[in-house]
């Protein structure tokens, strides 16, 4: 089976993260980055159906030069190849527009399934999986906590809220994963040392014969308008036990989605 | 006001940048593994004077940690540099760990790889690679620490057959190995011996009551006129060049070993020193706390320079032997000293496993002793200086 996995760049989530003040663009120079940790599962279940039954992991990423060391990172988890989609006409870019230089790039890869995490802790907008199906034309099977392959057929329990769903597509497919699927593995040194040497392409706008004015923030669909930093933490609710606060305990949790 | 944004130690001296792509990669993932299965557990482990050794070989192993500097049969085969930083990452979690890596890698597993026969080789080094063997080395006695040439242990031949007889001290790992590489006095000088665990006559004892590298296993070695076929000989090593060959390997990892525990406790203390709030202010704001932190950045950063250097000159294949020396008496004394001021900084709360300095202190009080004490290789630098040896 030959497996693409989309990766992506983003900063740090456990560092202090700010947008830019002019275009309110993630800013990505002050930054230090990483590979978007739901990528790592998706990575890893690639890895798990390839030990399963054989087969070739490539990674795909869209993201300016700097994301080479995220793609040499995520190569020396195991995968065996990478394509890199850079050219500084796509900085900015919004889902839309990223969904369509992700389709155009599996465009010229052969592929028989899309892996991608179910959401990057940058945006968060969650939409990339759902786009990128509709534009190849193929099943969105999203969100998913477990994938099981049986031959042509690919089920997924996707993670809701309340429970979750078994959801089934026959063929080639895109799926998304959360970071409830797997344990992703670190990476050996042998495959630290390999990941030098794997074979990464890279792309251009050009190559991929999209026009630049497609994409980018200034062609983006969508746009920041404003943004505000959170308001510092609020002090809490206090509950005073009068018989009864077990119960409010309780009914707190519930309207809150805890239980 | 000038950038006030607090740097780094290390970022202070820019030592990052001595580094190759693949090395910070390898550091990377050793931190990691660290953060996510190692710090979790050490006060525990530390507390309780245990270590689940077994379970961790086998993940260190899937890293390719163990033996991580040697190539084929397994071995993941990097340079000395990235094995040196990876020591530095478990001592930054605690020596005792570090040790076990050490021991693992450069002790056992070096001296199979360098002294071995093939079929050895093919025995043991795979499974002690991928941390489903644990190997220990053998070497001190009770009565012979510095001195290993005054060595009582015996092996004696009988037909083809030897009969090993002696006690061994202080072993690392001693009461958990599968086997043991175990150094004793033949008719033709010091030879080296693979001893499987459960072969009669060897048994072996832990050392409780440790105050020092808790996490970590020490034992004596008993062995009763233990039999061994002739193919347990080590054939590539003869004399105390065998055993101190080794030792060179597992000195060069403590040369950064050591600056990962100082890292550690340095990065601790700076942080406590920023929150800490005395007279109403933090105690890092007082001259005399900012005064100790700058001696103690100015000796690690040294340190870390030190050892990078030496890295390459082992990769160059040009590191000399009192060298390592350099490094192991400068590192193990500087991260003690810093990890106990480093606790004075943290005054009471310095005392507890809440926090890591004292718990660094005491275990490089086993790291400034074991593979030579400082003793030991000042001397080796005085006879270097003058050419006189000063040891007896
Ligand atoms: C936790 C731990 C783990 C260990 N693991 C291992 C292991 O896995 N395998 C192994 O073989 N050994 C191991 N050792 C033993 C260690 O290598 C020895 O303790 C060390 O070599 C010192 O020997 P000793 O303790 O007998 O001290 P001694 O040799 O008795 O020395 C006592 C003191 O005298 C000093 N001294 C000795 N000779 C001289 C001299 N000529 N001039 C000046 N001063 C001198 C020493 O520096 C020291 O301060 C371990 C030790 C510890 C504490």
């Amino acid at each position: 089976m030959k497996i693409v996995v989309l990766v992506k760049q983003v900063p740090d989530s456990g560092a202090e993260r700010t947008l830019k003040s002019d275009d309110f663009t993630v800013d990505r120079g002050s930054a230090s980055n990483v590979i978007n940790e739901m990528d790592e599962y998706a990575i890893e279940e690639a890895l798990r159906i390839k030990e399963a039954q054989g087969g070739e992991v490539t990674i795909l990423t869209v993201g300016p030069d700097g994301a080479t060391e995220s793609i040499r990172k995520a190569l020396s988890m195991g995968p065996d190849a990478a394509v890199h989609v850079v050219d500084g006409a796509i900085a900015g870019s919004d889902a839309v527009q990223t969904s369509a230089v992700l389709a155009a790039a599996l465009g010229t890869l052969e592929w028989d399934l899309v892996l991608c995490g179910a959401e990057a802790t940058d945006g968060r907008v969650q939409v990339i999986p759902h786009m990128l199906a509709e534009r190849l034309g193929v099943p969105a099977l999203t969100g998913a906590r477990k994938l099981t392959i049986d031959g042509d057929s690919r089920t997924i329990e996707r993670q809701t809220d309340e429970g979750y769903e078994v959801v089934r597509a026959d063929g080639k497919a895109v799926v998304s994963v959360w970071d409830t699927i797997n344990e992703p593995r670190y990476p050996s040194f042998k495959g630290i040392m390999a990941a030098k040497k794997k074979p990464v392409t890279t792309l251009s706008l050009a190559d991929l014969g999209l026009a630049p004015d497609t994409v980018g923030l200034a062609n983006a669909y969508s746009a920041v308008v404003s943004a505000a930093p959170r308001p510092a933490r609020q002090a809490g609710t206090r509950v005073t036990d009068e018989g009864e606060g077990g119960v409010q305990l309780v009914e707190f949790l519930a309207v809150e989605k805890f239980v | 006001m000038p950038d006030v944004t607090p740097q780094h130690p290390l970022a202070l001296f820019g030592t990052d940048e001595l580094l190759t792509d693949t090395e910070r990669d390898i550091r990377d993932t050793v931190r990691r593994f660290a953060d996510d299965r190692l710090r979790p557990h050490l006060a525990e482990w530390y507390e309780a004077g245990e270590l689940p050794a077994r379970e961790l070989a086998r993940e260190l192993g899937d890293l390719g940690v163990l033996g991580m500097h040697l190539s084929g049969y397994g071995c993941a085969g990097t340079n000395a540099v990235s094995y040196g930083l990876a020591c530095a990452e478990l001592e930054a979690a605690d020596s005792g760990l570090r040790s076990l890596v050490s021991v693992q890698g450069s002790l056992a597993m070096y001296a199979i790889h360098a002294y071995g026969s093939a079929e050895q080789k093919a025995r043991w080094l795979p499974e002690m690679a991928a941390g489903r063997a644990i190997g220990c080395f053998g070497l001190t006695e009770p009565d012979f620490g510095s001195n290993p040439a005054g060595m009582r242990s015996t092996a004696r031949r009988d037909g083809t057959d030897w009969i090993l007889r002696g006690t061994k001290m202080w072993i690392t790992n001693g009461s958990i190995a599968d086997v043991a590489v175990v150094w004793a006095r033949a008719e033709d000088g010091v030879r080296g011996f693979l001893v499987p665990a459960g072969t009669p006559g060897f048994t072996t004892r832990e050392i409780s009551r440790k105050l020092s590298l808790r996490a970590s296993v020490t034992a004596e070695l008993v062995l009763d006129d233990v039999r061994l076929p002739a193919e347990a000989m080590l054939p590539g090593a003869r004399g105390l060049r065998g055993p101190l060959g080794c030792l060179d390997e597992a000195r060069f990892g403590i040369v950064f070993g050591a600056t990962g525990a100082a890292r550690d406790c340095l990065e601790t203390t700076l942080e406590y020193a920023r929150t800490r709030l005395a007279f109403d202010r933090p105690i890092g704001g007082f001259q005399l706390t900012q005064a100790k932190l700058a001696d103690m950045t100015l000796e690690l950063g040294k340190a870390v320079l030190l050892a990078v250097h030496l890295g390459r000159r082992k990769d160059a294949g040009t590191l000399r032997p009192e060298q390592v020396s350099l490094g192991k008496l400068n590192n193990v004394r500087e991260a003690l000293a810093i990890a106990r001021e480093c606790r004075t900084i943290l005054a009471a709360s310095g005392i507890t496993l809440e926090y890591p300095p004292l718990r660094h202190a005491n275990n490089l009080e086993s790291v400034l002793t074991y593979e030579g004490t400082s003793e030991v290789h000042a001397l080796v630098i005085g006879q270097a200086l003058t050419g006189l040896p000063a040891f007896r």
